[in-house]
């Protein structure tokens, strides 16, 4: 990538203080139908995509979302871009109210949340050109920077790090890692305030994913634009985010600063999400001493019908009666930093050193790594 | 795509002879005037010397001759190569016409019903059944006289411009639910992709999504159906005609001469007649399937050969 980047100066977004919320996010839930029956098809049950979840995004910040596949993460994307309707909570930006907001009522906000989607091969459309594709969204707001589109075009293709001459290509003609900074360029058209990355990064081999993130993270440093970065695993946003949250089944399960939740995690499902990403000491604490490993057993409940009490219940090696009876509320536990919250009756400490025994709850891989041990 | 296209040697030859059938239709009065002729003159009147008593020309194979280069007509003695071109002239306006009718009909239907889903799309696919499960066939026939009277009352002539409307609308309204069908499920698929959130979060509007990020990539099994289509009218239009529902004399028709070559005084002595309208539809016909076959292909190579 070249050095000499023609980057506009951050705006004020950055100056503004760090701890006005930009996007505020309350009791969001989207519970999808599910039809069936014969012959009349009514409606049965409902997926519960998202669950009630709080969030809070500050201006400039750039805030993680992990959790495992299904477990809610892009719907929560899809709503706070209103790309769906919300069955319960609000959404409020800048403190607006955008929960229930029409279209046009959503214009003037538009162009300042955009979203870069998982799959770039769907997310850019195989007919349009990559000027056609990153000018777009201008010209739908009616936007004409200063020296016109185009010129501004060549300029975001030259911020992602793509050659400006390659305006007229089409999609096709690009690499899965390209076509992602085409997505990144677009999304930066129109000088957002927010991003929603959903998995920007996923699709990616992993040796461009390195590349990509670096780029989200300049562009997010340079241009003080606040992300909502979401991710499967913690690995991805460990450089990126200044705050994470763990979801699991539809609800927000802990969220904290990165130190606190790559350090001090206290809930049982973020040790065994931790446990999970390679290479993750590189703390002190834990500098020579042995990480813990935890081996999550099954899958993910469905979401349809998720488990009374703690949604992590059925999974979770300290599973008492209590967390089949009452759900934990999502609180600051003591001895946790401020903003620290863990909805878990009986936490873990707050360390990732290994403990005496490995938890491994899968008895077929337990027993594949005894054999392996064993050679 | 492209050069794929002129790589594939049947499809440019098939493109090449239904151009030639385009631009014959196009210049027909051109042609004819250079000829010399036209497809009206009664040359049983005006040169009786040419046919016997019953009106069957005496030269030998319907009258091919210098002068007529496909022969004469029996009974009226219609010049042949005149009445052909115009003919083909006739049927081509009028399966263009039905063709653009319902390619029109079948994006703003089936894509509507494709994008906006829900109710929309249930009560348009309830409709495509409906009119999918009627006897096509019958119904043409039935439904011609039944259109014709909406605008003629019986006992006076019906002017040609009537028929050839009936025509259109008739084949119009049991011919789009196809393409509608075809094109629903292509938006279907489309809608589900990510580009039309990225448009959406920018603010586009429904209407501009359809224009901008749907349409261009419909255009493909557009242009295949469109090829597919056209050929297929031609030859509905051809059969109307030859029941007599359709053109008739003396507005000179493709599929009317069908229908002409069948009386019983053509059939019995001047089988050659049915030779020139019959090859040159079939050419058409198969040329113009070939094309739809190779431009398929040139838009989705994968689809094996
Ligand atoms: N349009 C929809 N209709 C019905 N159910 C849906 C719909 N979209 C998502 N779901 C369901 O909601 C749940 C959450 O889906 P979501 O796509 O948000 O998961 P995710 O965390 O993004 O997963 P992944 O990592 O695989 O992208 C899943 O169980 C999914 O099946
Ligand atoms: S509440 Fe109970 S089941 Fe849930 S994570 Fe905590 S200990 Fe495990
Ligand atoms: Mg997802």
């Amino acid at each position: 990538m070249k050095e000499d980047l023609v980057l506009p100066a951050p705006r004020e977004a950055a100056a503004d203080s760090a701890g006005e919320p930009l996007l505020q996010v309350a009791g969001l839930t989207k519970h999808f139908p599910v039809k069936g029956g014969f012959p009349i098809r009514r409606t049965v049950g409902a997926v519960q995509a998202v669950d009630g979840i709080d969030l809070t995004v500050h201006v400039g910040e750039s805030f993680g979302l992990v959790g495992e596949s299904g477990c809610g993460k892009s719907t929560t994307g899809r709503l706070i871009t209103r790309l769906m309707e919300p069955t319960a909570g609000t959404i409020s930006y800048r403190g607006k109210d955008i929960t229930h907001a029409s279209r046009k009522q959503l214009a003037p906000i538009r162009s300042e949340i955009q979203m870069i989607f998982q799959d770039p091969y769907s997310s850019l459309n195989p007919r349009q050109t990559v000027g056609k594709i990153i000018s777009g969204p201008m010209e739908i707001n009616d936007i004409v920077p200063e020296g016109g589109r185009e010129k501004r075009v060549r300029e975001l293709l030259e911020i992602v790090g793509l050659n400006p001459e390659h305006y007229n290509r089409f999609p096709h003609e690009f690499s899965g890692g390209q076509r992602q900074r085409i997505g990144v360029a677009r999304a930066l058209a129109l000088e957002p305030k927010l991003i929603v990355a959903d998995e920007p990064v996923s699709a990616l081999d992993v040796s461009i994913q390195a590349q990509v993130v670096n780029l989200l993270q300049k562009v997010q440093a340079e241009l003080g634009i606040a992300f909502l970065f979401i991710a499967h695993d913690l690995a991805v946003v460990r450089h990126f985010s200044q705050r994470v949250a763990v979801m699991y089944l539809g609800k927000i399960i802990e969220v904290g600063d990165r130190e606190s939740i790559y350090t001090r995690p206290r809930h049982p499902y973020t040790h065994a999400l931790l446990s999970a990403v390679p290479e993750v000491n590189l703390s002190d604490e834990t500098d020579g001493g042995r990480r813990e490993r935890i081996r999550l057993a099954g899958d993910v409940p469905s979401p349809i019908s998720p488990p009374s009490g703690c949604r992590f219940r059925t999974r979770c090696w300290k599973a008492q009666d209590k967390c089949a009876a009452e759900e934990p509320p999502l609180i600051q536990i003591s001895g946790n930093h401020e903003g620290h919250l863990t909805a878990c009756h009986f936490p873990e400490e707050p360390t990732i050193e290994g403990r005496d025994e490995d938890i491994v709850l899968d008895p077929a891989l337990a027993a594949l790594e005894e054999g392996i041990e064993g050679q | 795509m492209w050069i794929r296209f002129k790589r594939d040697r049947t499809g440019v030859i098939s493109a090449f002879i239904v151009l030639i059938f385009f631009a014959i239709a196009a210049a027909a009065p051109l042609i004819a005037k250079a000829y010399g002729k036209n497809p009206y003159t009664v040359y049983a009147d005006e040169r009786p010397e040419l046919f016997d008593s019953a009106g069957v020309p005496i030269q030998p194979n319907g009258g091919i001759s210098g002068e007529f280069w496909f022969g004469l007509e029996p009974g009226n003695g219609y010049d042949v190569f005149t009445k052909l071109i115009y003919g083909i002239r006739t049927s081509l306006m009028i399966s263009i016409a039905v063709t653009l009718a319902v390619v029109i009909t079948g994006i703003l239907l089936g894509v509507t019903a494709g994008y906006v889903g829900g109710k929309t799309d249930y009560s348009i696919g309830r409709v495509i059944d409906f009119l999918l499960a009627f006897p096509s066939q019958l119904f043409f026939i039935a439904s011609m006289p039944v259109v014709v009277s909406l605008f003629v009352s019986p006992t006076d002539e019906t002017p040609t411009y009537v028929r050839v409307v009936a025509l259109i609308v008739v084949q119009w309204v049991l011919g789009w639910m196809s393409l509608a069908r075809i094109l629903r499920g292509t938006t279907l698929a489309l809608r589900e992709r990510e580009f039309i959130e990225a448009a959406k979060v920018s603010g586009a509007s429904p209407w501009r999504i359809i224009r901008r990020e749907i349409l261009p990539n419909v255009v493909t099994p557009l242009l295949v159906q469109s090829t597919y289509l056209l050929p297929n009218f031609v030859t509905i239009e051809a059969g109307l005609s030859f029941l007599g529902v359709g053109i008739v004399e003396p507005t000179p028709d493709w599929g009317q001469m069908f229908s002409k070559a069948s009386t019983e005084l053509v059939l019995q002595n001047d089988i050659t007649y049915m030779f020139f309208p019959g090859v040159s539809m079939i050419i058409f016909v198969v040329a113009f399937n070939l094309l739809g076959d190779s431009v398929r292909d040139a838009f989705d190579p994968k689809s094996a050969r």
